[in-house]
């Protein structure tokens, strides 16, 4: 890491003329502004330019923060007909985690018409999780209703469940006892 | 001269040379090849509209027949050349409606076309044949109907990805009952319906159709019907791939794909319903392109296909297929030539699918004949780039996109320039390259010692300064086609490589550190080569000549400055004087 060292930064301070939105907090600016604050940056820098030695460290090795990061123009670089395509089927996605994977997978319940189908995703999940099945570790799927409440996949009709599934989730068996099954006549109150 | 072949005796000779390189060549020998060759000379590419003029065209080569014309600088694909930049067709199809009245082929790139264009195309080439437009815009759906009314032979209508003011379906149904001599059809880009008896009717018609690109709109009921009446379809993009689960469309469709025995490419599938993809398993043998790059469904079913489709050398797909599946591809997938992963959440912060670097390194191990490879990820390190160029030298085509811009190797947090070193160390017909994540000069210093036939390089947010650049310009002998953005690159490396210029198509640089001095410079040194200073705040000439401009781009030409620049554009011009363009 040593040649990455912040020791005089020859001329481009590439941080301070990154395409940002403009301050956190402000109001997004207009392009011409953006550009004006490159400039003006360079401007700056310019009485240096005899000086600036092509060899010297460039951009901070730091890595933008997820917050801090404005959108960059054209990138990543995706054309705009795939942009497009992604945003344009509504769906209803929810968001299926399984305990200690660190991903959570958006899935559209409206591509799937029952249980069986939905659960071949829960199989592969499981099958990255059970790797090594000596554990003896199973997983239960639960998910989070409209009410906030967990409940057991499984035990409602079909499409009652992907109407008021918010999110699902493959918990460790343990962790899953004392979940109730919700009765076949669901009252309109959230108690279980 | 005594002893040289007749006229009659060089052209028959001359009919086989096909390659423009090889064309080029012959032009050279001697005048009277030249004179020959310019004669019967067919088929032309113009890789750049600006470079020459129409007129030139027309006087040198007076019998083409076919035409491919490309526009705009490759960014524009991703929005960086602003609105108005020009690649206007016209005055091409103007000139070759009086020159070349047997005109049959014209294909287009990142051009604007508008409407009276395809109009006059229409009924200016009493022949024409084929008419492909690739990433164009400035049409409707109007130019269309034009085209394939008045187009008695049209073999091909191909659209592909342009930008079509769609005002309806209806232009489809101009095609008049007498059309049957189709081979091409590709309308996945319009958003409209077209009337489907209609569509069935030219289908089922055109015997000799080859390959047909649905749009989204027809509904996966009409597709049974649809390969009904084109069993010898060679390729085929569906339209939407979902419909409410019933075994009567399942079957049906089993059935009709059963039909399809030349299939080799399939396309489309948006909105796919996985319960529907049994219905492909009678092709995937035989297929060996597959495009589910539109296709949001998950590994598990994409595996599933995957592993059928023994013969695949082509592979579009969503990084839905993670890195799961594309071990399953590196082991069932021996022929795969080319693989490109798109982004299913390009924007996105957090990852949101298990695909790594390690996906990548699966498939260069498991697919000995990948050369063509485009991959967008979320992370990489050296070791994987090393291993992967070891692992395939044979790569002719390497795009790599880290999502995050200057992201590091994740695992020793360093720049990622011994990675792409080995990567153009190892594979010596490398013609294309594309980078990202951190990189210094040391990366460039690489490439210019070894990417000897790098053809096309693309940079973004890399380098340490005009070192990178120069070692590139210096080094990279093949280099035909720039692009550069968001980079520290300035006026040294520029100007001590001036002459490279000359060597290539284009060179294009936005948000880096070229002054307009140094453009007014190369725009002196360099009368062959318009220097085209792109920048929306307003004349140059109102800022001090060492601040740097906003866009500039760079390309060899010898039909001078061009008069159709937008007031956002000025060419540097050769006395070194106030520049071309709206002050």
């Amino acid at each position: 890491m040593n040649n990455l060292s912040e020791s005089g930064k020859s001329g481009m301070n590439l941080k301070e003329t990154e395409l940002t939105l403009g301050l956190p907090g402000e109001p997004r600016v207009g392009k011409a502004c953006m550009k004006r604050v490159f400039s003006e940056t360079v401007d700056l820098e310019l009485g240096n330019s005899g000086k600036k030695d092509s060899s010297g460290s460039g951009s901070s090795m730091k890595k933008e923060s997820a917050t801090s990061r404005g959108k960059l123009v054209g990138w990543p670089p995706v054309r705009a007909h795939r942009k497009n395509i992604m945003t344009v089927k509504s769906g209803k996605y929810v968001k299926v985690g399984v305990d200690g994977a660190p991903y959570l997978r958006k899935v559209d319940l409206e591509l799937y018409n029952s249980y069986e189908q939905f659960l071949s995703i829960r199989t592969v999940l499981d099958e990255k999780k059970l790797m090594d099945p000596v554990n003896g570790v199973e997983y239960v799927p639960t998910y989070e209703d409209k009410d906030g409440d967990w409940m057991l996949v499984g035990d409602v009709p079909w499409k009652m469940f992907a109407e008021s599934c918010k999110r699902v989730r493959l918990m460790t068996r343990s962790e899953a006892i004392g979940l109730a099954p919700r009765p076949e006549t669901k009252c309109s109150s959230s108690s279980s | 001269m005594a002893y040289s072949f007749p006229e009659e005796v060089l052209e028959y000779v001359f009919s086989f040379i096909n390659s423009d390189k090889d064309r080029n060549a012959v032009s050279l020998v001697c005048k009277s090849w030249y004179e020959i060759e310019r004669w019967c000379r067919r088929r032309i590419f113009i890789g750049n509209c600006y470079a020459v003029t129409p007129g030139i065209m027309v006087r040198r080569f007076p019998e083409i027949r076919s035409v491919e014309i490309k526009g705009k600088p490759h960014f524009a694909d991703f929005n960086l050349v602003p609105e108005g930049w020009g690649g206007y067709v016209y005055p091409w199809v103007v000139a070759m409606s009086r020159a070349y009245p047997w005109l049959e082929e014209i294909r287009l790139k990142r051009m604007v076309v508008s409407d009276e264009c395809l109009e006059l195309i229409s009924k200016s080439f009493k022949n024409f044949k084929v008419l492909v437009m690739s990433s164009c815009e400035g049409f409707s759906t109007d130019g269309l109907a034009s085209i394939v009314a008045n187009c008695r032979n049209l073999k091909e209508l191909d659209l592909r990805e342009s930008e079509v003011e769609d005002l309806s379906g209806h232009w489809l149904s101009h095609f008049p009952d007498t059309c049957t001599s189709l081979v091409s059809l590709n309308i996945a880009c319009l958003a409209s319906e077209v009337s489907f008896s209609a569509l069935e009717r030219l289908v089922s018609r055109c015997p000799n159709l080859k390959s047909l690109q649905l749009n989204r709109a027809v509904p996966l009921e009409k597709l049974p019907n649809l390969l009904r009446g084109a069993p010898q379809l060679v390729e085929l993009g569906t339209g939407a791939y979902s419909a409410e689960l019933r075994p009567e469309l399942l079957s049906n469709l089993f059935d009709a794909f059963t039909v399809c025995k030349e299939l080799k490419g399939l396309s489309g599938f948006w909105d796919v319903v996985p319960a529907y993809l049994p219905a492909i398993y009678p092709v995937c043998n035989g297929l060996t392109s597959l495009n589910l790059s539109y296709a949001t469904i998950q590994s598990p079913d994409i595996s599933k296909l995957i592993s059928q489709c023994q013969n695949l050398e082509r592979l579009w797909v969503l990084d839905y297929i993670e890195d799961s599946g594309l071990d399953i591809l590196a082991t069932c997938c021996k022929n795969l030539e080319e693989l490109r992963v798109f982004p299913s959440d390009p924007y996105g912060v957090e990852q949101n699918v298990a695909l790594t670097e390690q996906g990548l390194v699966s498939v260069s191990e498991g697919c000995p004949k990948l050369q063509s490879v485009l991959y967008f990820c979320r992370r990489m390190s050296n070791a994987a780039l090393v291993t992967i160029a070891r692992n395939r030298p044979n790569l002719i085509r390497f795009r790599l996109c880290i999502i995050e811009a200057r992201a590091t190797d994740y695992l020793t947090l360093e720049p990622l320039d011994a990675g792409f070193g080995a990567i153009v160390e190892n594979c010596r017909e490398l013609r294309r390259l594309s980078l990202s994540g951190l990189l210094t000069d040391r990366v460039f210093e690489y490439i210019g010692k070894h990417a000897k036939k790098l053809e096309m390089l693309s940079i973004a947010f890399a380098g340490d300064g005009d070192l990178g650049l120069h070692h590139v310009l210096s080094g990279c002998e093949s280099l035909r086609k720039l692009e550069i953005r968001d980079s520290p690159f300035g006026d040294k490396a520029l100007l001590a490589n001036a002459a490279k210029l000359e060597t290539m198509r284009s060179l294009w640089m936005s948000s880096c550190s070229v002054s307009y001095g140094a453009c007014k410079l190369l725009g002196q040194r360099l009368p062959r080569l318009n220097v085209e200073v792109i920048d929306e705040r307003g004349t140059p000439e109102s800022r001090p000549e060492s601040c740097p401009i906003e866009k500039l781009y760079i390309y060899r030409t010898v039909a001078g400055p061009r008069f159709d620049t937008p007031g956002f554009i000025w060419t540097m011009d050769e006395e070194g004087n106030t520049p071309l363009g709206i002050a």
